[in-house]
């Protein structure tokens, strides 16, 4: 038997064929099993999902509660078909999991997405030893070197400190990064309202439900507040919010975006960013090499990103590199 | 540097001019001669460290990192100082030298000694100041600050009127010890540089709309020649040719220097002209952006200047003049001047602004882009000040083009697919007609992005084939004739003007509609 018997590419996603299931499918399936619950990997549709608990309610948040026909919880090894399957944390977003598949004696860990760097919205990641690691390579480049977040939100707070009149509006995606940026501007020091925007209200209160403190959080969109009360706070909404007519309400609106893009200086300036955030939930080149350095696999297959770069260093390294080239992955994730 | 390179991260992110001019003129405040001084120069191209060039900083860069990374890099972020600056590894205690020193080490520094110092000075210093150092060796600071918006804000900072500035700037040289004093109520420095250049005067666009409200007694008429602005200055026997942005381009037109046997400054349009006969654009850009002008090149094409005004003559200034009659001494100056390089721009006669509409949509010479409507009693006023001239612009030619391939953009639009190659129909195939990477709002470039990583046929490094089924509807303002381009003709400033989801790439234009809007001498 070869790693390929037990896990290779299709062009509905990465495929188990003695377990018959999915892992992050593009498509829908009939058995699907979801590291965590970022669109690009957690679709509806399929005809049972096996997934953390927070990831199963994730996307019944964003999909509603029929996103599948069934669904059953990842907890502890479990037998699929006779594959061993099991759901290690994976430190990127509430409830993102690694998948590790043990089959006759040959692991494969499919580790979704992944970020080294403690995150107070989930669990630390861990190592789930392998063969083969599968793995994204979305800052697979030596120019990405992620700062430590917590000085990107001292420059957050020194910036409100120098420009007490204007909104700082920053931007974060819904799941995952939203909520660590709050968390982050909590652990900072910063006890008034943070302002959030009604895309980011459900899942902020499900992060609430499961225990992370956000701290006192205001919908932007109350009526009884005037421009002249928005000046000097923090809201925090969606990227793409800002270019709707929703930020004219907005005191003198300062637009801020946390992302790891934001590294570079071209990204920021395109979308118009003032106070870019170098705040990411994926491994940055650092990480991802010292990870495969410690897992130390056999294999190491790359779903999507700078796969060539990745390459690269394995050929350095002499390491057995793989490009999966799957479909339907964002080459450059929102993030 | 750590001033200096906050500097250039807070001028890189801030969009508004406003705040721009706030952050320069809290520097210039904050920080001390000389090193405001070399900080001013760095903005406005004038520091003069031009031995650092980009295959030396990559050299550098691939003793510390694998070529391949480093190239893959490169081509990810789209910009050489910033991949080094990110990629280089970082020290544990970083540094904080001063600019001054930085500038002075390099400006010292003979070509040998150079990349030891360059790369002890990477070892010590942080991320965000290794990028401002390469920025500065490397003499592209590219923060949205031009050199005009550097010298008003030296103005505002010391309170002093920008137009004054702009006429002693030539005269300066770095770090502007005396420019500072100036500004901080010192005496005003003299003009010490002959043939100064003087900000030029610049126009508002219009159209037929625009001018209903206006009466045409009150103006004069004239054709927008498609050369470059430029003013001619000669004083006491110092000839300089300028752009309209003041950059000294002297040395690229020696033949047109040779005949400045006059005193005063001209304010004009530089073309290519063989006797009565202008060339089209495409000629004078052989000649642009050089340092010298091989002799073969200056007989085949040589340059002349079509003559709109006058500032100085024979050491008078006329700029306070009301322009019909500086338009006089004019004419009576240009009489002395060498026929075959300098020749009037004629006025228009136009009783109504129906007459001109119909003069600008029939021009009798290709090379013209349009009309200039100049109020009979405006004095030359520096800057865009609306209301004294106007341009009306000649339409825009339209092709329906079908996309073919699309690169990375660098700069602003680095990761995205944003540089898009097009073609029309030569038969059954399509033959490319054109690049164009702008004119597309950035919703339409999110769009087109996914539009070519949806459609990958093939990819050669950051270039990607799609296939063929996007019209887009091209721009564009002339047509030249090519050889370097397959298909023969070569555009001029073609942009996306619209993307036509609504047409088959099989009904895009052909080739031979392109061909029939060449100019008739070039078909
Ligand atoms: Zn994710
Ligand atoms: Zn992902």
């Amino acid at each position: 038997m070869r790693f390929d018997d037990l896990l290779h590419p299709t062009p509905q996603g990465l495929y188990c064929p003695p377990g018959d299931f999915f892992i992050d499918p593009v498509a829908p399936v009939p058995r699907a099993l979801v590291t965590h619950g970022h669109a690009d990997h957690a679709r509806a549709g399929h005809g049972a999902v096996m997934a953390t608990a927070q990831t199963l309610d994730i996307m019944a948040i964003r999909y509603g509660k029929d996103f599948t026909g069934t669904r059953q919880l990842a907890e502890g090894p479990v037998e699929v078909n006779g594959v061993r399957v099991t759901f290690g944390p994976a430190g990127h977003v509430l409830g993102s999991a690694q998948i590790g598949l043990e089959h006759r004696g040959m692991r494969i860990t499919v580790s979704g997405d992944y970020c080294r760097h403690p995150n107070p919205a989930c669990a630390p990641w861990e190592p789930l030893p392998c063969d083969v690691f599968v793995t994204e390579a979305t800052f697979a480049l030596p120019v990405f070197r992620h700062p430590a977040p917590e000085g990107e939100v001292d420059r957050l707070l020194t910036s409100l400190a120098a420009f007490p009149d204007r909104t700082h509006m920053i931007g974060a995606y819904a799941l995952g990064k939203a909520q660590r940026v709050i968390a982050l501007i909590r652990a900072a020091g910063w006890d008034r309202p943070i302002y959030i925007h009604g895309a980011l209200e459900a899942l902020c209160r499900y992060h609430v439900e499961q225990g992370v403190d956000l701290g006192d959080l205001r919908p932007a969109t109350g009526k009884d507040l005037t421009r002249a009360d928005y000046a000097g706070q923090i809201v925090i909404a969606p990227p793409s919010a800002f270019n709707s007519p929703w930020v004219r309400r907005f005191a003198d609106p300062l637009i801020g975006f946390a992302s790891g893009w934001m590294q570079i200086r071209n990204r920021a300036k395109a979308r118009g960013v003032e106070l870019p955030l170098v705040i990411s939930d994926h491994v940055d080149w650092p990480d991802l090499t010292r990870t495969v350095e410690e897992l130390a696999p056999e294999e190491v297959w790359i779903t999507h990103g700078r796969e060539d770069a990745l390459l690269r260093w394995c050929e350095m390294t002499q390491r057995v590199g793989r490009p999966l080239r799957l479909v339907g992955y964002e080459d450059e994730v929102p993030e | 540097m750590k001033a200096f390179a906050d500097l250039l991260e807070r001028l890189a992110f801030t969009p508004a001019r406003n705040g721009k001019l706030r952050l320069l003129r809290d520097y210039f405040a904050a920080r001390p001669d000389p090193e405001r001084g070399y900080a001013l120069a760095a903005l406005t191209g004038d520091l003069g460290l031009r031995t650092v060039t980009p295959s030396l900083l990559r050299a550098l860069a691939v003793e510390r990192v694998d070529a391949e990374l480093f190239a893959l890099s490169y081509d990810f972020v789209g910009d050489l100082a910033e991949t080094m600056a990110l990629i280089w590894p970082e020290p544990d205690a970083p540094s904080d030298p001063g600019l001054t020193d930085l500038v002075e080490e390099l400006a010292g520094a003979g070509k040998a000694r150079l990349p030891g110092i360059i790369t002890s000075r990477l070892d010590e210093l942080g991320q965000s100041e290794r990028y401002a150092y390469l920025k500065l060796a490397t003499g592209a600071l590219r923060v949205g600050v031009s050199a005009r918006l550097a010298r008003v804000a030296v103005a505002e900072f010391g309170g002093l009127d920008v137009a004054a500035v702009e006429e002693v700037w030539h005269g300066l040289t770095p770090p502007y010890r005396d420019l500072f004093a100036w500004a901080q109520g010192g005496a005003k420095p003299e003009s010490a540089a002959l043939a100064p250049f003087r900000p030029v005067m610049l126009s508002t666009a219009t159209d037929a709309e625009g001018l209903a409200s206006l009466d045409p007694a009150d103006f004069v008429c004239e054709w927008k020649w498609d050369g470059i602005r430029v003013q001619a200055v000669s004083d006491g026997g110092v000839r300089r040719l300028y752009s309209r942005t003041g950059e000294d381009i002297s040395a690229a037109f020696p033949d047109l220097i040779d005949t400045m046997a006059f005193e005063g400054a001209l304010d004009g349009e530089l073309l290519v002209r063989r006797g009565p006969e202008v060339a089209p654009f495409g000629d004078l850009q052989k000649r642009l952006n050089r340092k010298t002008a091989p002799k073969s090149l200056l007989s085949s094409h040589p340059a002349g200047l079509r003559i709109y005004d006058i500032l100085v003559a024979s050491g008078q200034d006329l700029r306070s003049l009301a322009y019909t009659e500086r338009r006089k001494r004019l004419e009576d100056f240009a009489a002395s001047l060498d026929r075959d390089r300098f020749d009037l721009s004629p006025l228009l006669h136009v009783g109504t602004w129906e007459d001109l509409a119909r003069l600008r949509a029939e021009p009798p010479d290709p090379v013209i882009e349009g009309v200039m409507i100049k109020r009979r009693d405006s004095p030359y006023l520096a800057g865009r000040i609306r209301g004294h001239w106007f341009k009306w612009k000649r339409d825009p030619m339209v092709i329906d083009a079908v996309l073919m391939t699309a690169q990375r953009g660098h700069g602003k639009r680095s990761g995205y697919y944003s540089d898009y190659g097009f073609g029309v129909w030569d038969g059954d195939r399509l033959v490319p007609v054109g690049k164009a990477y702008f004119g597309f709002t950035d919703e339409e470039l999110v769009e087109l992005d996914r539009y070519v990583r949806q459609n990958t046929t093939d990819r050669f490094g950051p270039v990607r084939a799609v296939a063929p089924g996007l019209v887009l509807e091209i721009a564009f303002e002339g047509l030249n004739r090519s050889a370097r381009h397959k298909s023969g003709v070569a555009m001029r400033f073609p942009r996306i003007s619209r993307i036509r989801r609504d047409k088959p790439a099989e009904e895009a234009d052909r080739i031979e509609s392109l061909r029939a809007l060449l100019p008739s001498e070039a078909r």
